[in-house]
């Protein structure tokens, strides 16, 4: 079986699944939705305010979200050792990353898709007039945290300590994503708007690291 | 993996499994024959579940070599001849029993999924349960669906990894009649046991394993119930 059907068929079981907990959606949201109300009342949500600290409250906020919801993707499948079932099934381990990665880095731009307007309500920063390239940064950014974050949920998930072992494991390794993603929707949510290529650039130059080192290695994060 | 029917069967050699400074099995040398209904019996860390997780590919032994047919086993993916029931059952609780199947069937390629997860679900009594979620299922339910994942891709070698936990006299019954049909079907069937004197039945060898190693073989001319019963089974 080819990697794109398996990875396919993947996919739709953790959206099913998904579907039927609501867990991971409901988590992150509810915590991002608490960690930007939060910040509002830390500062003055003037417009020139909001326009300095917002991006990155907003993509502390997502980092953090994001880890609480890596965390379960891998620690499910040790539940009744359906990681084991899917490893006999499937010729290629890597479609069981991508598979995950996708659904990940989907849970976590709904739930920001959900959010944004909440985050432009409680900072007065409009988002309508760059809602696309706005959604492209969210998405690269995305993809990159769900990547590191995938490999590392697979590490974490067979340690013992694994609560305390994916932030202290991830956080240091998205320092780039942040960096790069805090200061591309900085440029689109300043007076004059702009899509910033050259962090944007940094970004997919990081996704296609981290998916290649997943690519090579990833067999490996899933052995016992 | 390409098993010539002629040729299935499962051979270890040398086999060993450390983890840290406990071994698990020590330089273990088994050859089970294509068809053969093998008992594995043993106490409890005697290395039953490990010997057959490392014949499943699941784990990479420190040193020695697994074959299934003529071919090595390096990963899992690769096995797709080998069914494996494990002591979990490897079922989501999220999805009800039917999609379970159809799930595992969809990846391993089985033809017409659909039909052989009714199939297999009419065959394990479950086939008015077929779309309640897993969640909702009793222990011995869920083993018998899980008896039924390891048969989606129709295997040649079977591990079972205690086939009878969990289940009533009915579902004893079902699995002995199971795996009765496999052994007339020419599949290779080792599985570890304890206590089922139904499922010991079936077998037509047994291998004593103690301290992770061969400690009794029937095929070395022991009486088979002698073998079995110096065990925990």
């Amino acid at each position: 079986m080819g990697l794109a059907r398996a990875t396919g068929i993947l996919l739709g079981k953790e959206l099913r699944t998904e579907l039927r907990s609501r867990e991971l959606v409901t988590t992150t949201a509810v915590f991002v939705l608490l960690v930007i109300a939060l910040f509002s009342f830390t500062f003055d949500p003037s417009s020139a305010e909001s326009r300095r600290f917002g991006p990155g409250l907003l993509w502390l906020a997502f980092l953090f979200a994001a880890s609480l919801m890596l965390q379960t993707c891998f620690l499910r499948e040790q539940a009744n050792d359906t990681l084991s079932g899917l490893r006999l099934c499937v010729g290629d381990p890597f479609a069981i990353f991508l598979a995950k990665l996708a659904a990940n880095a989907l849970f976590l731009l709904l739930t920001e898709l959900l959010l944004l307007p909440v985050f432009s309500v409680l900072y007065n920063v409009p988002i309508l007039r760059v809602w696309p390239s706005l959604v492209l940064v969210l998405l690269v950014g995305d993809v990159g945290i769900c990547l590191t974050g995938t490999g590392m949920a697979a590490i974490s998930a067979q340690a013992r300590m694994r609560e305390l072992l994916l932030p202290l494991l991830l956080l240091p390794l998205l320092t780039p994503v942040l960096i790069a993603s805090t200061e591309a929707t900085a440029a689109l949510l300043s007076e004059n708007p702009v899509l910033r290529w050259d962090w944007l650039g940094i970004l997919l130059a990081f996704d296609g690291v981290f998916l290649t080192v997943l690519w090579l290695f990833g067999e490996y994060l899933l052995e016992e | 993996m390409t098993l010539g029917d002629s040729a299935v069967g499962l051979r270890c050699s040398q086999l060993e499994k450390r983890f840290g400074n406990l071994v698990a099995l020590r330089r273990v040398d088994l050859e089970i024959a294509p068809g053969e209904t093998v008992v594995l019996a043993g106490h409890n860390g005697a290395g039953k579940s490990t010997l057959l997780r490392l014949a499943a590919g699941l784990t990479r032994p420190t040193s020695g070599r697994v074959f299934i047919g003529t071919a090595e086993v390096r990963e899992p993916g690769s096995a797709r001849a080998v069914g494996f029931l494990a002591h979990q059952t490897m079922l989501y609780d999220e999805l009800t029993a039917k999609e379970n199947l159809v799930l595992f069937a969809k990846l391993l390629g089985v033809p017409e999924p659909v039909r052989r997860a009714e199939n297999l679900l009419a065959e394990a009594g479950l086939g008015e349960r077929g779309d309640s979620l897993v969640r909702t299922f009793s222990r011995g339910m869920r083993q018998r669906l899980a008896l039924a994942r390891a048969l989606l891709s129709r295997p040649r070698v079977l591990l079972l990894d205690e086939p009878g936990t969990g289940l009533d006299a009915g579902g004893l019954a079902w699995v002995a009649g199971t795996l009765h049909e496999l052994h007339r079907d020419g599949v290779t069937t080792v599985m570890s046991l304890h206590s089922q004197p139904e499922l010991a039945a079936v077998a037509t060898r047994a291998v004593r394993l103690q301290a992770g190693k061969v400690a009794a073989d029937s095929a070395a001319g022991q009486a088979l119930d002698a073998v079995l019963g110096m065990g925990a089974c």
